[in-house]
């Protein structure tokens, strides 16, 4: 389907967030295509990296997220790694991930989390979840 | 009978390991006119060097073979042996065994046997050598310089500075080019008339240059170092020594002009000043929209004009010059937009030419430097820049890449984000070639910071909807298919050797490629040269290139003319043609056949005559010559008679 830029559209607050969330500028990609092409998984995803980052370049980050891509990243940073721009793809990859989790709701409140969970469950468990499932 | 010393090259292993060289010397050591014979691993080394010049004196001999690699590498250096060794210089020949056949045979006794019979022809052709004597003539010392932009000002600035008198001619009533168009230039985004008027001026008051506008070049004859050169000057209606800018002519003059200075965005008058920093700083009479020259018509300039510098009756006149090198710089011109009809340029206002955005940013321009499109002065929030307009499309338009307009298309997004902050500027492009100093910065920093959206693709179509230009694209990095609904669009068009340079390179008989820019002599060691001598080539006349590229080119063009200028001879080889008298019927093929204009019938003697200096010894004559009677120096028919028996016998 064509795609209609706008200067409203191209930079939403959905960039802004990615951007925020990762620290990377997405707009310093110029599209070499060695994070895609030393992914070890590219074969399995439907965008391989440098389309996301294309993709966040011209605000289509709802194509994005409802992608297999984001979940198939194992985070390996390779890509991060090799970027000639310094950019830290796999950052911006947890970005995507984390505000597609985000938006499923299911805010977690600690006030919620008994004594007994609180002390078996592993620390790192937790942190993640808060990372996730908060804010 | 001469006594001819062959000398085999090595090479180190490029030729010995495909020709047999010791084998060759044992061979001919016993052919008639070999009076020695030697090999050697590099003959062109000092030690191989002294081997010919000790065989020389030894064996006293007078006339060399070098069997080694193309003369065009070292003949000029076992010329010199021969010299040092008193023999004259033309009684060397190269026996070309390697570029001619050892790189290209595998086979050693083939290699053998070609490099025996190459040999054999060298020593066939020496036998009837004549000892010839390098051709001179006298050097005017005065240059031309054709065209007046950045290029040609460079150039002549350079020449005088080297205390040589500069003849400039330019067609239009001022110099400075397109650059003097140029809002700033990249990636300095320094202001381009700043730079250049300074140049200007310190042209317009060297003492050592004399500087015709509205002028072109009539004619030119002559030769390298003494051409006769005739300028047509068209009538100076305004004599620029009286007219002190007042103004007051364009206010009473009714007639307005769509004004080619500002790319036809504003207007003018038909009696107008280019621009303000025009050189020579001066009004200037457009005749061909001027009411009338008989003052019954109008003749309201000449009434208002205090200084009296106002004179219809003023004529065309031909200037005589003599000069010694030409500077070609005849500069460029936008490839035609109306060629390409689906960008709707003509058709939509809002649709305008790179150059026409150039005079918009400009604080000279029509809109004093602030941006309006042209249909409704609106301020343009979404502008779409469309890149390879005209250019790479082999198919439809020009094949080759302009070179210039990726980094003025990024200059233009830039200076557009300056002055709208909240607009968004898009680039539609294919590569992006930002091979200079700097450039690629210039481009990461546009694209990381600034806000700039460039889009990978070729746009198809722009056509309007509402007041929205709507450019159709797509971006193949994505692979979408992209439509953006723009206020303004420009079209970043390729460029075309200007419309003047395809009459001028006729009169002035020098090369052109097939898109009709200046042939360099040679692409990467003559870059400044034509094959013409004492033509020299600056700026985008050869090709597209930048305004860094085009001053240094200028500045090479004008070190090559100085080398000229400053020789009290030029000298030129003898190998040229001859006529044998006794022959000659005078019939003029020749005449005809010459690409030099060398060859000249005499009216009294009825017999044609070479002029040396002009002559190139390309051969044509020779071959169209019915009756033998013209021939070439040390390459005459019984030459190539006793060359071509040696080949046919295969021995």
């Amino acid at each position: 389907m064509t795609l209609k830029i706008t200067r409203e559209n191209i930079k939403n607050s959905l960039v802004d967030k990615i951007e925020d969330i990762s620290g990377q500028n997405v707009f310093d990609c110029y599209q070499c295509g060695i994070c895609s092409s030393g992914c070890p998984v590219t074969d399995y995803m439907d965008f391989p990296p440098n389309q996301v980052m294309r993709l966040v370049q011209f605000g289509c980050v709802d194509e994005i997220l409802n992608s297999k891509t984001i979940w198939i990243c194992s985070t390996c940073l390779q890509c991060s790694t090799r970027c000639p721009k310094g950019i830290e793809v796999a950052k911006v990859m947890e970005a995507l991930r984390t505000i597609n989790l985000r938006q499923r709701g299911g805010t977690l409140n600690p006030d919620d989390l008994k004594s007994k969970e609180l002390k078996d469950l592993p620390q790192i468990a937790l942190v993640s979840a808060f990372r996730k499932l908060t804010g | 009978m001469k006594r001819i010393g062959v000398f085999i090259c090595h090479c180190g292993i490029n030729i010995k390991d495909t020709v047999d060289v010791e084998r060759l010397t044992q061979e001919l050591e016993d052919y008639p006119g070999v009076a020695y014979i030697e090999n050697y691993m590099f003959m062109c080394s000092d030690p191989g060097q002294n081997t010919i010049k000790n065989a020389i004196r030894e064996h006293k001999l007078d006339g060399i073979v070098v069997a080694a690699c193309s003369p065009t590498l070292h003949e000029s250096t076992f010329q010199t042996v021969l010299k040092e060794s008193n023999l004259n210089e033309f009684q060397l020949e190269i026996a070309n065994i390697r570029e001619q056949c050892s790189w290209v045979h595998n086979d050693i006794e083939q290699g053998t046997h070609k490099a025996r019979l190459i040999i054999k022809t060298a020593i066939e052709k020496l036998k009837l050598n004549e000892s010839l004597y390098p051709v001179s003539a006298p050097v005017t010392k005065k240059a031309l310089v054709i065209g007046g932009g950045i290029s040609g000002i460079q150039a002549a600035l350079d020449i005088a500075d080297g205390g040589y008198q500069v003849v400039m001619v330019e067609k239009k009533p001022s110099i400075g080019g397109h650059m003097i168009q140029l809002s700033e230039t990249f990636p300095t985004l320094d202001c381009s008339q700043c730079i250049l008027t300074p140049k200007m001026v310190a042209l317009s008051k060297h003492k050592n240059i004399k500087l015709y506008v509205n002028s072109e070049l009539e004619s030119i004859d002559g030769y390298v170092g003494n051409f006769n050169v005739k300028i047509k000057q068209k009538a100076l209606y305004v004599d620029p020594a009286k007219c002190n800018l007042c103004d007051d002519c364009t206010e009473v003059c009714p007639v307005l002009v769509p004004n080619e200075q500002e790319e036809g965005l504003g207007w003018r008058k038909a009696i107008y000043i280019p621009f303000p920093q025009a050189i020579p700083a001066t009004y200037t009479l457009d005749v061909e929209n001027c009411l009338g020259l008989e003052p019954i018509a109008c003749g309201k300039c000449r009434e208002k004009c205090t200084a009296e510098a106002i004179n219809y009756d003023a004529k065309e006149t031909i200037i005589e010059e003599e000069i010694g090198a030409v500077i070609v710089a005849t500069g460029f011109d936008l490839y035609p937009v109306e060629n390409i009809p689906e960008y709707g340029y003509g058709k939509y206002p809002d649709v305008i030419t790179s150059l026409q955005f150039e005079r918009i940013l400009s604080a000279t321009g029509p809109t004093g430097g602030e941006i309006y499109r042209p249909s409704d002065g609106k301020v343009p929030k979404e502008i779409v820049f469309v890149q390879c307009s005209g250019s790479r499309d082999p198919e439809h338009h020009l094949s080759y890449c302009s070179k210039i307009c990726c980094m003025y298309t990024l200059k233009h997004a830039k200076l557009y984000k300056h002055k709208i902050h909240n607009g968004q500027p898009y680039i539609f492009y294919i590569d992006i070639r930002a091979g200079g100093k700097r450039y690629e910065e210039f481009v990461q920093q546009a694209v990381s910071e600034e806000g700039i959206v460039y889009i990978r693709g070729k746009v198809a179509k722009i056509y309007k909807n509402g007041d929205k230009m709507i450019v159709m694209g797509m971006d193949t990095l994505s692979g979408k298919k992209i439509e953006v609904e723009a206020d303004l669009v420009v079209l970043a068009m390729g460029i075309v050797p200007s419309e003047g340079s395809h009459d001028l390179v006729k009169t002035m008989k020098i090369n052109t490629d097939d898109k009709g820019f200046l042939s360099e002599a040679h692409p990467k060691l003559r870059p400044v040269e034509s094959l013409q001598a004492g033509f020299y080539l600056a700026g985008t006349s050869q090709g597209p290139r930048d305004i860094p590229d085009s001053v240094s080119q200028a500045s090479g063009a004008a070190s090559k003319a100085l080398i000229l200028l400053s020789s009290d001879k030029i000298y030129h080889s003898p190998i040229i043609a001859w006529v044998d008298e006794d022959l000659c019927s005078g019939c003029t093929i020749c005449v005809g056949t010459c690409p030099y204009g060398a060859r000249e019938l005499n009216q009294v003697s009825k017999v044609v005559e070479v002029n040396e200096i002009l002559c190139e010894g390309c051969g044509a004559c020779i071959s169209a010559c019915p009756s033998g009677a013209a021939q070439q120096k040390n390459l005459t028919d019984n030459q190539i008679d006793n060359m071509i028996k040696i080949i046919a016998s295969g021995k």
